[in-house]
Parts: structure tokens; sequence; C-alpha cells
């Protein structure tokens, strides 16, 4: 067994790999908000709130129809995203011609409100959510344990994530989005139904945070706040990769999961900082981050 | 004439009356974690637990008028001391009650000690409050850091558990929670591998897991609280921590937490409480009346505290007569009464301002154990009032050396 400075290597393996399992879930979210910026110009504040919406729909669907992971995995997407859809036709769709800021602020304001809401009936401690019984147990890899449903989020995460780039740059749906935020005029005149295609757009993007809550539940915390935590560093892993960018969001997600776990065992202490002082150095040297188009 | 004497007469059989039962009005504020992660050991039930001790206390005292008003400190001591200067200056509150989160707590009994006022300590756990921190305006009234080491860490030790890895918050709290427990273990003849420091609210545990996972200690050492404490509980399950040999030892765990676990996560954990609701016929209509205004909740040690310590604060301000302006003698006339109530008993506070009773060691149950909702240990030990928290003298308080 070798060292890498006095860590034992099957140690860094290992931290490597759960790097790459926590940057699923950045890859996750921030896909969702790279999509809803890149498209619809908004910045989703309440991202992190539909996350958290998402696990919370899960414990319900549990609670009230005793459905478990494999249908909540599902449901509980649609459901959030209908709500999505909701909120994009009765306030973004007004804010589109306007600043960022007042979408910003929106969403923003909206969160609050949905965490307010989930802590007035459900409180903060959290609710008890349990991994689905076909994903117990884990893989012995010599250098670490590998739990099955971590394995699982890694594997889903990656379907997700490049599916979604590829119907966006790949195919004839995505290439009428992305003309429609070019000039959606244009498009128009071309008999698509824009507005229907942004709505659709959106909560396709909120139904993506929901998703990733439904994956987080058994694994982490299901509290109001679990996405407020959570939200911050998605921005900053969005601003590095490059506002707007899918490949960037899904790329600089990973990536940062990585870099994170490697500091968690180099320097606790600093594992909650060190993406934002990555922010801090992309923001000076690459102003439009690594993967965004400058201006 | 008559009329006018019988007038006189009446003036001064009102005014005896009113010197038997003098009018005593005090005014009370609840700093406590109203929206994030310690909401729910404090916060909203916290201020639950005041009013049911007010008008517990009000009812056999009509004479005591008090007024209860209540803050979020966000978890940020600058916030908390701002709110604490004005409720004392401008608000003119007498006693301020509760404030979870430790790094909070030091901060406003720092003021509380400024400006002569009260400050009760139930939901923050350092124990550096009653230590080197200590003042004579300040009473820590639930459970501390030293007599969470001590219950659980010498428990454990002693079953065999004699070599530890810890997680800690990097916090007052964490890092006091962690000194005292690394102490205890020693003390008791274990010995400890090696540690890691956490950010609060982390949301991943796995790195660190592994790190404790590779460091082969028996016991692995939960100095964290609320969220953190779930979020590591859950990924050791995860992550086969406890099946492959080593366990965990939740330093600071609240019935709210093991709520927010499940049992089939959290069963075998072993903690340390001073206070569980399902311990006797008292606790438990208690409990049913707390309920009535926080549906589906159990009370915590920390609610039952600040019900403990305001019934203690108006019995003293009564034997002043109302005179409760000076801070430090309300206090020391807190100290001189023994503390009696239908939560904790008979106890004491003691010069340095630690309230003294026992503590329990708990189990958490099975779930084919559990009977019913909130039936969640088995009382494995008792340990008694005068073992359950650090010697007087080993404080270092000022208050005590001189």
């Amino acid at each position: 067994m070798f060292e890498i400075f006095g860590i034992p290597s099957t140690a860094l393996f290992g931290q490597l790999l759960i790097g790459l399992i926590n940057g699923s879930f950045y890859a996750l979210l921030s896909l969702g908000l790279a999509v809803i910026f890149g498209m619809l110009n908004i910045i989703n504040f309440s991202h992190g709130a539909q996350y958290m919406m998402g696990a919370f729909a899960a414990y319900l669907i549990l609670q009230y129809s005793g459905l478990g992971y494999w249908p909540a995995l599902i449901i509980a997407p649609i459901l959030v995203g209908i709500t999505g859809i909701l909120v994009e036709r009765f306030f973004l769709q007004w804010l589109y011609k306007l600043d960022h800021l007042y979408g910003l602020l929106l969403t923003f304001g909206l969160a609050l409100i949905f965490e307010g809401v989930a802590r007035n009936y459900f409180g903060s401690a959290g609710l008890p959510y349990t991994v689905p019984d076909s994903l117990r147990g884990g893989l012995n890899l010599g250098f670490m344990f590998l739990p099955n449903y971590r394995a699982w989020v890694v594997a889903a995460s990656l379907v997700v994530c490049f599916g979604t780039w590829f119907v966006i740059e790949r195919t004839r749906l995505g290439a009428y989005l992305r003309a429609a935020t070019e000039n959606p005029t244009l498009v128009r005149a071309f008999g698509i139904n824009v507005p229907r295609m942004i709505t659709l757009t959106y909560g396709f993007g909120v139904a993506l945070a929901a998703f990733a809550g439904v994956m987080a539940a058994p694994i982490y915390n299901v509290s109001p706040q679990m996405g407020a935590e959570l939200i911050i560093v998605v921005f900053a892993v969005v601003v590095i990769g490059g506002m707007g960018s899918i490949l960037g969001a899904i790329v600089t997600g990973f990536g940062l999961g990585v870099i994170e776990g490697l500091t968690k065992v180099f320097f606790p202490e600093a594992s909650n900082t060190v993406i934002f002082v990555i922010m801090a150095i992309v923001l000076l040297v690459r102003p439009a981050g690594l993967f965004g188009r400058r201006a | 004439m008559r009329r006018f004497m019988g007038l006189a007469a009446l003036a001064a059989v009102l005014a005896c009356g009113g010197a038997n039962a003098q009018q005593v009005n005090v005014k009370i504020g609840v700093l406590s974690d109203m929206s994030s992660l310690y909401a729910d050991i404090g916060g909203p039930g916290s201020v639950a637990a005041a009013k049911m001790a007010i008008a517990d206390f009000t009812k056999d005292h009509p004479n005591v008028k008090v007024e209860l008003i209540s803050g979020d400190h966000q978890n940020k001591p600058d916030i908390g001391s701002q709110i604490a200067n004005q409720w004392f200056d401008v608000d003119k509150v007498d006693l301020i009650i509760d404030t979870p989160n430790s790094g909070v707590a030091l901060a406003v009994s720092q003021v509380a000690n400024q400006k002569n006022k009260i400050f009760i300590v139930s939901g923050a756990a350092a124990s550096d409050l009653t230590g080197p921190k200590c003042n004579a305006n300040t009473i820590h009234w639930t459970y501390d850091t030293w007599m969470l080491a001590n219950g659980t860490g010498t428990a454990i030790v002693k079953t065999g558990g004699d070599s530890w890895f810890f997680l800690t918050s990097d916090y007052a709290f964490g890092h006091a929670l962690e000194r005292d427990t690394m102490a205890a273990v020693e003390k008791a003849g274990g010995k400890v591998l090696g540690k890691v420091r956490h950010p609060l609210n982390t949301n991943d545990f796995s790195s660190f897991l592994l790190q404790a996972q590779s460091s082969k200690a028996k016991v692995i050492g939960l100095a964290n609280a609320g969220g953190d404490t779930i979020n590591s509980i859950k990924q050791a399950a995860e992550f086969g921590i406890v099946k492959g040999g080593q366990s965990l030892a939740g330093l600071l765990v609240f019935a709210s937490d093991v709520a927010a676990l499940g049992l089939p996560t959290a069963q075998g954990l072993i903690l340390t409480e001073t206070w569980y609701w399902d311990m006797n016929d008292a606790n438990r209509a208690w409990t049913k009346r707390w309920q009535q205004e926080r549906q589906g909740k159990w009370p915590t040690m920390i609610h039952a505290g600040v019900y403990s310590g305001i019934t203690h604060y108006l019995k003293a301000a009564v034997a002043l007569k109302g005179n409760v302006s000076d801070g430090k003698a309300v206090v020391a006339q807190m100290k001189s009464m023994p503390t009696d109530d239908p939560l904790f008993g008979k106890g004491t506070i003691r010069p340095d301002g630690r309230k003294v009773h026992p503590a329990y060691l708990l189990e958490v149950k099975k779930p084919s154990d559990s009977k019913y909702p909130g039936d969640f240990y088995n009382v494995r030990a008792t340990i008694p009032a005068d073992q359950a928290f650090r010697p007087l003298k080993e404080g270092n308080c000022p208050l005590v050396s001189g």
C-alpha cells in the first residue's frame, strides 16, 4: 500500500468515489438550474425548496397511499413539476422581459413561503424515510464499502444528466427550445407554441429538482431547510460551470463533488468553503464560467 | 361622617390585603431558534412550555402578572445579543430563557451580566457556561456537555467501548462536548484514536464516516446535534458502520431527533437525558397538555427545563415581593431556595449557576418493543444528581474559586 500526502491510497480512492456520489446531487440540481436559466432567463432561487418538496412528497406518498420509493421516484417529480407549471403560469411569465433581479426575488420569496409552510406543518427536526429494501446492503470494493443505494444514485444521476443534455443539444425538440430562447418571435412564426414550450421547460426543471429530492430522502435528513443548505453550493456550481451551460453544470457538478470530498480528508473544516474559493478564482480568471459563452 | 368612616375602614382592609399579597409584575422573553435546525428541540415548543409554567403559577398566585415575549436568534451570536440588548433596555424584560446554540448562549450570558438581568439557559449545552465563563446572572438549567459526556461516555467505556473516534461540530458546543467526552473516556480507561471536525449544518457525512471507519475505533462519538446528528446516524446505517462492528454514541440526541430518524434506524443508540416524557405519570400528564399546542410533537428535556426554570424564577420573584430589578439578587435568591416542580422533582442550584438533578442513561427501543407513538426509550440507568454534573471545584468558575 502506498501513501499520498500521508493518506493511504485506498482511503483516497474511497474519498474520490464519495466525492463523485455527492457530485451527482450537485449535478442533478445544477442541471435543473442551468436548464431554467438557459431557456427562461430566470434565476430559480426556489430550486432548493422544490428539491425539499420532492423529498416531502415522497414521504407523504408513503404515508397516505403506502406507495414506496420506486413509485415515488416517478410520482413526486410529476406532482412537484405541476406546482412548478402553476408558478410559471401565474407569476414567472410576467417577468421574462424584466431584469433578472425580479425573477430572483420572486423565486426567493416563493422559496421562503414553501419552507415556512413545510416548517409549520412538519416542524424542523425532519421526517423519517428509509432506503428501499431492494437497494439495502452494499458491495465491498476492497478499498471501501459501497452501499448499493449510493451506486444507484450515481448511475441514475448520470443517465438523467446525459439524457437531458442529449435532448437539449442533439434533438429537434432541443433545437426548437434553443431557437425559442434566441428569438421567440421568429420561432412562433414557424407555428410553434413558444409560451407552452417555456412553461413545460420550467415544469421539467422543477421536476428535476424534485427527482433529486426523492433520491436524497433515504440518505439525508428530510427537513424543511434541507434545500436552503444545498442551494447556495449548487448556485456556486452553476456559476463556476457557466450560467445556462448544461454540459458545464454537469461536469462541474461532478468535479466539485470530488474536490469537496478531497477537502474533507485534508482539511475538513474548510469543506463548506472550498467551493466558494474556487468560484472566486474562476470568476476572476474566466468571468463567464468554465463552460460559459461570453455575453 | 359615618359613611366616611366606613370607606376609610374599607380602604384600610384593602390596603392590608394588598400588603399580604403584593402585586408582582415580571416580563419574560423566550429567546430561541424559531426557524432552523434547533427549532424543534427548543423554539415554539419552549414558548408553549413557558405559557404553561406561567398559567400554572398565576393560578395559585393571582397577584403575579407575567408578560411573555419571544424572539428568533437565527443561530447567530450577534443577532442573539442584539435582541437581548433590546429586550433588557427597551422592552424591560427581566428574564431571558432557553436559547439553544452555545455560541449564542455565551453571548447572551455576557449581556445579562452587563445589564444585571437574568439568563436561564435550558437549550444550550456548553459546560463553559458554569465553567470559566460563568457569572452571577446566569443559571444553566437542564443539561450540559460534561453531563452528556459523563453519562454516555463513561457508560460506553464500561461496557467495552474503549477506543473512540469523534465526529465534531466545528463550533463552541461541539468543541466543549468533544473535550468533555475525551476527558470522560480517558478517565474511564479508554483512549481516543482520532477526530474530525465538520462545519455546522453538513449534509453529507459519508466522507467523515469513512475516516471514522478506517480508524478502527470501536466507538464513533457524535459530538454534534440536531440535523447533523440525524444525518450522521442515517448515513452510518447506510455505510454498514454498525453492522461492521463499530458502534455509534449519540452524545446529544433528543426525542425529536429519534422521531425524525425513526426507530428502525435509531434502535440501540445509547444517550443521556435529564428528562423523558414517558418516565412517570406527572411527565405524561404534562406532555398531554403541551401537545394541545404542539400537536404530533414530543417535548424534549429543553422544553421541560423552560417550564421548570420559569416556575422557580416566579417563586423567587414572589419571595422578593416583586423586587426583581436587581438580577444578581434574584439569582442569589433562586440559589438559596431548593427547587421543586412536577417535572424534575427536588433539586438545587449551585453557586456556579449549575442546576443539579438526576440524569438518565437511555437506549432507543427496537421497533418491535415500541408499543405506542413516542415510546422511544428503555431507561438503562439513573445517574444520581450529585454524580450527574461536573464537581463544583473542577469547573474553574471564578464565582467559586473567588
